[in-house]
């Protein structure tokens, strides 16, 4: 037993080198949290702007840096980290795992995020943040028209678009082959289900982004020509590439709330989900569909009518597999003895709410009208209804359902309505309104309108709601502060999939004893059948258990580095850090490591204390 | 308790049916290489003589691509054996995205507008 015993190690060492999931998984969350607050900042100041008209708060070139970052940090540094947060805790619980199939690669997919994000926000202190939107078109975001902040655009998201794609084939691994005994595929919880569908989605669309960066970033660091009308090239490849990524992005996000929805509607119904097959078939149709319909960004570009006619028709039919899972979950509400929990009642305020997204989403998606909607504030209230009444909703349903299991303690309920009202009428009272501004001829991201065009009331409305979220926000903050006392539970909330039948904290291998699944909802099952345990699959052995490691931190910082020295065009920066990246891979590969194993006594003694 | 690797690796006594697979597998193998080279040879020549029209040299050279990229990853990556039902699951979603992607860009993207 040569190096059975993990060295004891200093805490912040532990955390900088841990390739434990819910270590990294609670990374996430911090991080993905931190990075929310920035991207809300930024919306409130884009909704002060716009408080009145012809307000100068800031100037027009800081609002549009301010529209584009609090995009692509809400997209790709907020809701992706914070869905990755949970399905990095939880997933490999569900399945009953002791970890993800590549332990090491989940450390240095959290890294490469985290360091491709601090670098495009570090554009704010050098020379100005990105300002040509979250879509970054060329040509607004060619070397001609924008500075040196979508250099930070495109390496940053690199950087962390491989973070992402790393984790995303970690968690399809997982999924396929770490599954407990006696779990089939269509026995997996509904969140692992729609966590499958979506590294799915993120294995295939990530690489049209990675494609279409490289060639921004060609173009505008090497002189490469792809996108220059007057050199031969052509504007419309990069929005082809964009809305290939981008669209299938958004489901990305969508099907693990989706996910987490379904298991929250089901546990505080205390019924299993209706209709499990049909959701699983609704997901996967939803993946599918959602890589045929990207040119319905692009209706207004000139495709012509057929290209028109068949993206409207194929955006339309997507409307059929979210239907059928809107139905699901009305049917398992139904007769259901519902708990009005937050959770529960961020689920409940989702389905409206994502319903109203849903249907101005089929009106966008109509060819003709949409010349009207195009770039309106139809538009801005369109997806904020689908991914903040989708996705920011699931995310605070999680929180709240899966807070005590992540971090040991109950999130106080009675704050916990307070936030949920506040956010819900602020949220409605925000975007709502937004549509018939929308209808009325107001563009998006401009930095201000003229007073007398009738969009006054209606602005002025739309960010006292702002304001009523961040209100709602500061209250849960204080809700995790307040509530930290509050021990909590192995199984608060009489729960039914897996990962309730841990104890809490969880222990470092999850499961002293490999479980066996017998059922859909296993531990409700389990329940049901009057045993007071899960069966289990070995005996009480020792556990093998992966060793920490200080280099995908070390490789992202290299990654980083380098990115400086091209976006300085200083070569030998750029060399020096690449030189880090490689070197850390070289040592990774050469260098044994077995791990190491907890002997059974340890595991024994856990299981007394817990 | 270090797991040894590489160490004293036990003689293999393959039973006779098990003999007859593993036969029967190389021959597949050896078929496979067979039929690509031929193919590759083929490719080669229908540029090289002037037996095939140009305007069908470069279909033809396609279709000989695409039947040694489905021989390739059947028969020498092992796609059609047990047990890759999800590597198969998911090089098949992969073309079947893939193709309708490409078809549609290369339309789009091209100078006639539908």
């Amino acid at each position: 037993m040569s190096n059975s015993q993990a060295l004891k190690k200093s805490v912040l060492w532990d955390w900088l080198t841990t390739v434990d999931h819910k270590k990294i998984g609670i990374m996430y969350l911090v991080a993905g949290a931190f990075f929310f607050v920035l991207g809300g900042l930024e919306a409130m100041i884009i909704r002060a702007q716009l408080m009145f008209p012809e307000l100068n708060i800031v100037s027009a070139q800081a609002f549009n840096e301010l529209i584009t970052m609090h995009g692509t940090t809400m997209i790709f540094l907020a809701a992706m980290p914070l869905l990755f947060g949970f399905m990095n805790f939880i997933v490999p619980l569900q399945i009953g795992a002791r970890d993800v199939a590549f332990p090491f690669l989940n450390s240095l997919g959290f890294w490469l995020f985290l360091f491709g994000g601090i670098l495009l926000n570090l554009s704010w202190f050098f020379g100005g943040a990105p300002d040509a939107g979250w879509t970054a078109y060329v040509p607004l975001s060619s070397a001609e028209y924008a500075g040196t902040g979508l250099d930070y655009y495109v390496l940053g998201l690199q950087i962390s678009g491989a973070g992402t794609l790393i984790g995303g084939i970690n968690f399809l691994v997982t999924i396929i082959t770490m599954r407990a005994p006696g779990m089939t595929m269509m026995k997996m919880p509904l969140f692992t289900w729609s966590s499958f569908v979506s590294s799915a989605l993120i294995l295939f669309a990530f690489p049209a982004l990675t494609v279409g960066l490289f060639l921004l970033m060609f173009e505008r660091l090497f002189g490469a020509n792809y996108f220059i009308v007057e050199a031969g090239g052509n504007v419309v490849i990069w929005q082809h590439l964009f809305w290939i990524f981008g669209h299938p992005e958004v489901y990305i996000l969508i099907l693990p709330a989706f996910g987490i929805f379904s298991e929250v509607l089901s546990t505080f119904s205390k019924k299993r989900l209706f209709g499990y097959s049909a959701m699983v078939f609704a997901t996967l149709i939803i993946g599918f569909l959602g890589f045929m319909v990207w040119a319905h960004h692009m209706f207004t570009v000139g495709m012509g009518p057929v290209a028109n006619a068949i993206f409207a028709v194929a955006t339309m039919a997507i409307a059929v597999p979210t239907g059928i899972k809107i139905f699901n979950w009305l049917f398992t509400l139904w007769g259901g003895r519902i708990k009005f929990t937050t959770a529960n009642l961020f689920a409940l305020g989702f389905i409206p709410s994502f319903v109203l997204g849903g249907v101005t989403g089929v009106m966008l998606a109509t060819s003709a009208a949409n010349y009207q909607f195009h770039d309106t504030y139809f538009v801005v209230a369109h997806f904020h209804y689908v991914i903040i009444g989708g996705v920011v909703f699931g995310l605070f349903a999680g929180t709240f359902y899966w807070w005590p299991k992540i971090f040991g303690y109950m999130l106080n309920e009675t704050l916990g309505k307070w936030f949920f009202w506040l956010f819900f009428i602020g949220f409605h009272l925000t975007f709502f309104v937004q549509h018939f501004l929308g209808l009325m001829g107001m563009p998006r991201r401009v930095a201000s309108y003229l007073d007398g065009q009738g969009l006054n009331d209606l602005n002025f409305i739309s960010t006292i709601g702002a304001f009523f979220m961040a209100v709602a926000f500061v209250i849960l903050l204080v809700n995790i502060f307040v509530a930290r006392n509050d021990k909590a539970v192995a199984d608060p909330w009489d729960g039914r999939t897996l990962e309730w039948a841990t104890p809490t904290p969880v222990p470092e291998y999850n499961f002293a004893q490999t479980p066996v699944a017998r059922e859909l909802d296993a531990l409700w099952y389990e329940k049901m059948q009057g045993n007071k345990k899960l069966p289990v699959a070995e005996p009480l052995g020792e556990i093998h258990m992966p060793n920490g490691s200080i280099l995908p931190i070390i490789m992202s910082l290299g990654l980083f580095i380098a990115s400086f020295g091209f976006i300085y065009a200083t070569y030998w920066v750029s060399v020096i850090g690449l030189g880090l990246t490689l070197g850390c891979m070289v040592v990774r590969s050469v260098k044994e490591d077995h791990g190491y194993h907890i002997p059974v006594e340890e595991i024994k003694q856990d299981k007394e204390v817990g | 308790m270090e797991p040894k690797l590489n160490t004293n690796q036990p003689q293999v006594n393959l039973s006779k049916k098990e003999k007859i697979k593993l036969e029967r597998e190389m021959r597949h193998q050896i078929i496979t290489f067979v039929v690509m080279i031929f193919f590759t040879a083929l490719a080669f020549m229908s540029v090289a003589s002037d037996l095939i029209p140009a305007s069908f040299a470069v279909p033809f050279i396609l279709i000989l691509a695409v039947i040694q990229v489905i021989l390739q990853l059947y028969y020498f990556m092992h796609l059609k054996d047990k047990d890759h039902e999800w590597p198969n699951a998911f090089m098949l979603s992969g073309i079947v995205i893939i193709i309708p992607m490409v078809a549609a860009l290369m339309l789009l993207l091209g100078v006639v507008k539908y």
